[in-house]
């Protein structure tokens, strides 16, 4: 996904501001609506939230930042979601998302530089008997060790390469 | 104030309804720990250290949210309350960066004082202590360093930037063990909307927020910031023979404490190696090192060459009273010219001519700390939060009491946050816009009836003068909508004290007196005059503009604004100054430059003035000051214009002297030597009296400058009850009456200071600027300051600091102008106009308008004036800086 210009991010925006009154009790509502229009909250998107809001820019940010469900870069193709809950933690489930940060030369919350990947650490998913476990898009895969996961993504990425080539 | 009894660990204590029980506490000497409280901020209960017990309450309160009331018994420590607070302060510590006796902090450290009172178990810290992951410094900005690692999370800082400054720059980010002090987006300090005042790093209770570089002092010397006319309280920190720290004054009225980057920071000027050490003189071309005798030989051997009409001094609005008291008087009775003048002229002599015609004095009507309670306040053509940093703390303020604010400005400038209204009017449009309001106002039966009646004359007249004004006319020529203007006038008639706040963008045009007295015909109109927390209220620039105009440094008054043309004054004078006073008033400072150019004046004495950036159409003022036969200039550096002159003679700074400035408001403050004159430079006052003596006068013997202050009060009326005893510890507002007066922090409370004692309105027809954009130069430039820099920059520029937060000027130009020119951001460009050509670095913003360009005229390697036109205001000769015609192109 590439970033959208700042002109076009102005257009975009005038459409979600619309619908709101431009109070500052609207924050959540309106970051959750520029999410939906660009997959993430991008920093221009949140100073015109700020100037529509008449809020400060860092107060913008506070509230986006401590929110799991905003992100400050597009997503990637596919979403790795490392269960972190109690039976995958006691499973090493820590073992496994350093492996991928590794594997994908990214940190846990960021996006590989191919944009394929998105790494995220969850709690619960809810499938402890299969721990650890990671989610990857919608799919469960389960009684992983960190190379078995690492093969995962690999599979995934190669299945990308050929459809390019094709 | 309602006053209650309250227990505090068994012992009766009383107090008052409105407090806190740490407030309380701490006032009957009873200390209850805390790290996130702090009395400037309203209270957040963040650190929950503060918990206290109270009778009949199952749990815990945090002290320092919980009001007082009647009966209640506080218990201050039990086993359970000190439990709770160890736990936390040990949380606290395991996330703490344990490097005590390597930090700055260190002894005056708001954790290790609470440690000391709660006690930590060091195992415990050790078990929770965890390898988080390393944030780094942010050591980005020029003046200070924030460390997460020493971050307690008190939130202090955030409060600060939000409640004090209000800029925002500063707010927690994240969450749970992530948590932290962010900028937006997380980036460098530096790049974000953080103003660099360093009021965080005052206020924060350990080592997280620590200067750069800042040695301890060994002695604290209490003087006035010599920056801006706001005139902040400050101490100086010397060590040895150094500035090492400027700290703000909280026993100050005018700032209590508050500072700005260049007041807090914008020091090391003072002991910079380029300070000129020696007289210089110029010999085969070029300017050599001398002895004090043999200058002072030269200067007045030269100066009695010239008869009167001959000679000229610019004199500044940087140096003491007390100078310029001595400076006009060698002028007018040692030389025999009235010519005389300073850069007021260049700023404010359209509010010293209008408002003397309309109130009988040009100056501030009301005090600064009367802002924060205005019901409304209206900026007129001021970038205060740029200009005067410190005067905007208290418009914010306002706001937050609940303040109607208006910004009216061209730009949209940073205090356009804070406003309920902003006015974009085109520049120039000024008189257009307030006649307007005034017709709103008068047709929507707002006006103040009585206090016309009783305290006005010529309403009638002013009132036919409206009939041009309508709001269509208005709207066309301002270019502001007519709802706007309709609103604006409601907003600031709504009955409450409405303060006006005007700067250059009111003053500095060619009809800049006619703007000046549409202000006043608007607050008289609503009977805000001599009223608290209204007025009228000019911006004055420089640190003591308003006291080298009450000193008599202007062309046509003496002390006290006593006019020359009156025989009567002439007589005091030439009796106290045993000479004969010229009856003609001199030339002004832009006219003088012309007389010069015509070889009609052929010496000029220059005090700490940098008129080749400072002038309008300096490539003019150049060739003027090349013309002169004998140029004296005395300045602290080597300055653009002093680099001209024949003698240069070296001034100390105003930390290496005594004397007075008086701010903005008025306030006789006193200025204070704290360290010894760099190399062998003398304070202005002695120089110019060592000339007067080298000439064989007498009149100039002072042993210093309070025995000059004593001429001062002497002579002028305002000044005469002002003596350095009385004003020791805090300034007084002139006028001062006699010795027993305490000043008047409002002006025409009772009447005005006309001869009449009477208001005037002034009826008023609109006058577009001079030069108005054409095909040829089809951009409307208005010039402007930057908060990072001072004037023509010989000060902040060789603050490194401030150079690494603003190195070069940037013209602001739309983005729209700037894509239809095929420019973009960071463009080296050329600006033309029809005097000349300067090359500077583009930045495309929409804070200005569609066809306006802005520049600032603080860099000597971009100056903007040689670009800006010398057409003046028929009345105060005010040259039109903010308005002419440009063109642009890519360099």
């Amino acid at each position: 996904m590439s970033m959208p210009v700042n002109s076009e991010i102005k257009e975009r925006l005038n459409g979600i501001f619309n619908a709101f009154a431009g109070k500052g009790n609207e924050l959540i509502p309106v970051l959750q609506s520029i999410q939906e229009e660009f997959g993430y909250l991008p920093g221009e998107a949140m100073k015109h939230a700020a100037r529509f809001l008449k809020i400060p820019e860092s107060t913008v940010f506070g509230v986006a930042s401590f929110y799991s469900q905003f992100r400050f870069s597009p997503a990637g193709k596919h979403i790795i979601k490392v269960c972190h809950g109690t039976a995958c933690h006691v499973a090493n489930a820590g073992e496994i998302t350093e492996k991928l940060e590794t594997r994908l030369k990214i940190k846990d919350g960021e996006t590989s530089d191919d944009g394929l990947f998105t790494l995220e650490s969850v709690a619960c998913v809810g499938c402890c008997s299969l721990a650890p476990l990671i989610m990857v898009d919608d799919e469960v895969y389960g009684k992983l060790d960190p190379v078995k996961a690492a093969r995962i993504v690999s599979r995934l990425s190669r299945t990308h390469g050929e459809k390019q080539e094709q | 104030m309602a006053r209650v009894k309250i227990k505090i660990d068994g012992a009766e204590v009383k107090a008052d309804t409105s407090m806190t029980i740490m407030d309380a506490a701490r006032e009957n000497g009873i200390y209850i720990p805390g790290l996130c409280h702090h009395p400037d901020l309203v209270p957040s209960g963040l650190c929950r250290i503060c918990i206290v017990g109270v009778k009949g309450r199952e749990k815990p309160v945090v002290s320092c949210k919980t009001t007082v009331e009647n009966g209640m018994e506080v218990f201050t420590d039990n086993p359970l309350i000190d439990a709770d607070r160890r736990m936390l302060l040990e949380l606290i510590h395991a996330n703490h960066k344990q490097d005590c006796t390597n930090c700055l902090k260190n002894n005056n450290c708001q954790l290790q004082e609470v440690t000391a009172f709660v006690e930590v178990n060091e195992e415990r810290i050790k078990r929770m202590r965890k390898e988080k992951p390393l944030v780094p410094d942010d050591d980005s900005n020029p003046f200070f360093t924030l460390s997460h690692e020493k971050c307690i999370l008190c939130g202090i800082c955030i409060r600060t930037c939000n409640e004090i400054q209000g800029v925002d720059a500063l707010q927690f980010a994240n969450r749970g063990t992530e948590t932290l002090v962010s900028t937006f987006l997380d980036g460098n300090i530096k790049d974000s909307v953080c103003e660099s005042c360093g009021e965080c790093v005052v206020r924060c209770p350990v080592g997280a927020l620590l200067p750069k570089g800042r040695q301890q002092p060994a002695r604290k010397v209490k003087t006035i910031c010599h920056y801006c006319g706001v005139g902040c309280g400050i101490y100086l920190g010397i060590r040895g023979s150094r500035v090492v720290g400027v700290e703000g004054d909280r026993s100050n009225p005018v700032n209590e404490g508050r500072l700005c980057v260049k007041g807090r920071f914008g020091y090391h000027w003072i002991n910079h190696p380029d300070r000129l050490k020696t007289p210089l003189v110029r010999k085969e071309g070029r300017l050599v090192e001398t002895g004090w005798d043999e200058a002072l030989e030269l200067v007045a051997r030269k100066f009695s060459g010239f008869s009167g009409d001959e000679f000229a001094t610019f004199s500044s609005a940087k140096c003491t009273n007390e100078e310029n008291y001595l400076i006009q008087k060698f002028t007018r009775a040692v030389m025999g010219s009235n010519h005389i003048d300073h850069c007021a002229r260049l700023c404010h002599a359209p509010s010293v001519a209008g408002l003397a015609s309309s109130l009988g004095s040009g100056a501030m009507t009301n005090p600064i700390e009367q802002i924060s309670d205005a019901s409304c306040i209206m900026a007129v053509g001021t970038n205060t939060t740029e200009s005067h940093p410190v005067i905007a703390l208290r418009i914010k303020e306002a706001r937050r009491k609940g303040a109607s604010v208006i910004v009216v400005n061209p730009r949209r400038i940073d205090l356009c946050k804070h406003a309920d209204l902003w006015l974009q009017h085109k520049p120039g449009s000024d008189v257009a816009l307030i006649m307007a309001m005034c017709r709103i106002i008068l047709e929507n039966d707002l006006y103040d009836k009585s206090f016309i009646k009783e305290r006005c004359i010529d309403f009638d007249i002013f009132r036919r003068s409206l009939e041009a004004f309508s709001l269509d006319v208005a709207e066309r020529i301002t270019g502001v909508p007519a709802g706007q203007i309709w609103e604006a006038a409601h907003r600031y008639a709504a009955g409450g004290p409405a303060s006006i706040l005007y700067a250059m963008g009111i003053t500095q045009h060619s009809h800049g007196t006619d703007n000046v007295l549409a202000i006043s015909n608007l607050a008289l109109l609503t009977g805000n005059a001599g009223r608290d927390h209204a007025g009228i209220n000019p911006l004055r620039g420089q640190n003591n503009v308003q006291g080298a105009c009450d000193m008599g440094a202007l062309p046509d008054t003496l002390p006290g604004y006593q006019k020359l043309s009156d025989p009567d004054v002439r007589m005091k004078f030439d009796k106290a100054w045993n000479c004969r006073l010229k009856e003609e008033p001199g030339l002004t400072l832009t006219e003088i430059i012309g007389a010069i150019a015509h070889k009609k004046i052929r010496a000029l004495y220059l005090v700490g003035e940098n008129s080749l950036l400072s002038e309008p159409d300096a490539n003019h003022v150049r060739s003027a000051l090349e013309k002169l036969d004998f140029f004296v200039a005395q300045d602290v550096f080597l300055s653009e214009t002093a680099a001209l002159a024949d003698v240069v003679l070296p001034a100390a700074s105003f930390a290496e002297k005594d004397g007075t400035f008086t701010n903005t408001e008025r306030r006789v403050q006193r200025v204070r030597k704290a360290i010894q004159p760099a190399g062998n430079s003398r304070p202005d006052w002695w120089i110019t009296s060592q000339i007067a003596v080298n000439m064989g006068q007498s009149g100039f013997q002072h042993r210093g400058p309070e025995q000059i202050m004593e001429e001062i009060a002497m002579l002028t009326p305002q000044y005469r009850g002002i003596t350095y005893k009385r004003i020791e510890d805090s300034g007084l507002q002139w006028p001062v009456l006699d010795k027993k007066h305490k000043g008047t922090p409002v002006l025409h409370t009772e009447n005005f200071a006309t001869p009449d004692g009477k208001a005037r309105f002034f009826p008023l027809t609109y006058i577009p600027p001079f030069e108005l954009p054409d095909k040829e130069y089809p951009l409307m430039l208005t010039t402007g300051r930057s908060l990072y820099h001072y004037h023509t920059g010989t000060l902040t520029r060789r603050v490194d600091g401030l150079n690494s937060l603003n190195g070069r000027e940037m013209v602001e130009m739309h983005p729209e102008d700037a894509k239809a020119a095929g420019l973009t951001d960071g463009d080296r460009i050329i600006i033309r106009s029809r005097r000349g050509l300067v090359k500077a670095a583009l930045k495309t913003s929409d804070r200005c308008p569609k066809g306006v360009v802005s520049m600032s005229f603080h860099f000597a390697e971009s100056p903007t004036n040689v670009l800006t036109s010398p057409v003046l205001d028929p009345v105060a000769k005010i040259p039109e800086l903010k308005v002419c015609a440009v063109s642009i192109v890519k360099h």
